[in-house]
């Protein structure tokens, strides 16, 4: 049964999460608020407990204390291939299937017996700068095109939040900043909300509405992006 | 050779034991020069398997006083025994040892059962255990086999079956390539035998019953049946254990639990 959430503006909220693994605290009682259409950074260094914290979000993994209510509802009541679903997860390293890019794009909606469309395919990749890609293979992808192949793959399962794990930490520079830029103009086109994991500052920066800090899996500093990180 | 040093039989075997368990010892000791530490599991295999052997042999004469039904219990113990030996080749796989004796008893036992009921195994307890015991062997074998390789399979894929399981795949489709994977690796010693038989070895079975004087036509035939139950047996075994496996890698919220460090 779906739990009411006091902050119904909210689209998603976590409270007191936390994840403890054999005596070791991964993450501690976080609890914040994600309003819609914002871009929302969590960062902090390496073993801070960032894509901790996406892995409990998306539940692929499960917290030991506290929970996440989105749209108001206890996501344990949510079906978890339901609420995947609804919360893209774009990782560090974009994992694609082999075989062609059309057939990774095509792999979200077919879990649910969807057949995504050529010309739908050929838009999407279009959206990401992959203009003719269908048919190439993954295997000759470099590094950023793959990281967009990624995204989009995600994008196909039209999700309500886009949850990216340091999606360009494994790129050079030039594609860290044409993805950065490639997301940033997605999700504020879409009006899609998204959490961006990043150690990077500057990117947070750049691309955040607000911030989290977190430092050994707690919470140091929540707020607007331009003071919590300049502090 | 060592006919020339040994006149006694028993003292014969044990020569001959010694100096292949020496060839064997002799093989991990040059793959420890090359880094590679197996020779503790050599030695122990070999001083276990060869007690174990004698240990089977003893008890063999006794049972071929006692009563028929007394090698259904003997195959029972060779099952759990298996089941336990090959689980073993699935460290921290939840439920190894249940889900490799249920798909050993299943693979081997429902092999043995119903070809003893159509005749082809004979009920004696000279026939029944030695030809059940090779059909539970190559199960053990098989199962090991696909457990080892479906867990180095599932930890070298992590991100893969957990980007799948992201984009809202079931979890059992999302390791369905490393099930198959792990089905087909784990058949192709039974595969290979059947391939060769003839050509690159005479089996033992065959060899036996040359000796003990039944006719070359049927002891090919007889081995042919024996080699083709030992492939269906070691299917079914690799099926069941590899879909009975699949599930237990999951947590109830289809989280993957088989984590490198974990």
């Amino acid at each position: 049964m779906a739990t009411s959430s006091p902050a119904d503006a909210c689209i998603l909220r976590t409270e007191q999460l936390g994840r403890t693994v054999r005596g070791k605290v991964l993450l501690e009682d976080v609890s914040f608020d994600l309003r819609p259409g914002e871009i929302f950074a969590v960062v902090g260094p390496s073993g801070s407990g960032k894509s901790s914290l996406l892995r409990l979000l998306n539940r692929l993994d499960e917290p030991t204390s506290g929970t996440v209510y989105l749209d108001g509802a206890d996501y344990r009541q949510i079906e978890p291939r339901e609420l995947r679903r609804k919360l893209g997860l774009v990782t560090q390293r974009p994992y694609l299937f082999p075989g062609t890019v059309e057939r990774n794009l095509q792999f979200g909606p077919a879990q649910w017996g969807e057949v995504m469309p050529p010309e739908e395919v050929a838009g999407l990749l279009a959206r990401v700068g992959l203009k003719d890609y269908q048919q190439r293979n993954v295997a000759n992808l470099s590094g950023g095109e793959a990281q967009r192949v990624s995204v989009a793959r995600t994008l196909a399962n039209s999700p309500l939040l886009l949850l990216l794990d340091e999606p360009t930490s494994a790129l050079d520079d030039a594609s860290k900043l044409g993805i950065e830029s490639l997301i940033e103009k997605i999700v504020r086109e879409q009006k899609l909300t998204c959490i961006l994991v990043t150690h990077d500052k500057a990117q947070a920066l750049r691309m955040a509405d607000r911030a989290l800090v977190l430092e050994n899996g707690r919470m140091k500093r929540i707020g607007p992006a331009a003071e919590v990180l300049h502090a | 050779m060592l006919k020339l040093f040994f006149s006694n039989q028993l003292y014969l075997g044990l020569a001959q034991a010694g100096v292949a368990a020496l060839l064997a010892m002799l093989v991990a000791l040059l793959a420890r020069r090359r880094g590679i530490h197996f020779e503790v599991e050599t030695a122990t295999a070999m001083v276990r398997g060869l007690v174990q052997i004698l240990a089977v042999g003893s008890i063999l004469m006794l049972l071929l006083k006692g009563p028929r039904w007394s090698s259904g219990l003997l195959l029972t113990a060779m099952i759990v025994a298996a089941g336990a030996t090959s689980s073993r080749r699935a460290r921290e796989m939840p439920d190894a040892f249940r889900i490799s004796t249920v798909a050993i008893a299943l693979g081997a036992g429902s092999m043995i059962a119903f070809m003893t009921w159509l005749g082809v195994i004979d009920t004696a307890i000279t026939s029944l255990v030695p030809v059940g015991s090779m059909l539970i062997a190559n199960a053990m074998n098989t199962n090991g086999l696909a457990l080892n390789r479906f867990r180095a399979d599932v930890l070298a894929h992590v991100g893969e079956i957990e980007t799948a399981l992201a984009l809202g795949a079931r979890s059992d489709d999302s390791v369905s390539p490393y099930v198959q994977a792990s089905f087909e690796a784990s058949l192709i010693p039974a595969i290979d035998s059947l391939r060769s038989l003839g050509i690159v070895w005479i089996p033992g079975l065959m060899a036996g019953m040359l000796l003990s004087g039944a006719r070359p036509v049927y002891a090919a035939i007889y081995q042919f049946v024996v080699l083709a139950m030992i492939f269906a047996a070691s299917g079914l075994t690799s099926l069941v254990s590899t879909l009975l496996i699949r599930g237990r890698i999951f947590s109830p919220a289809q989280q993957l639990l088989l984590q490198p460090g974990r």
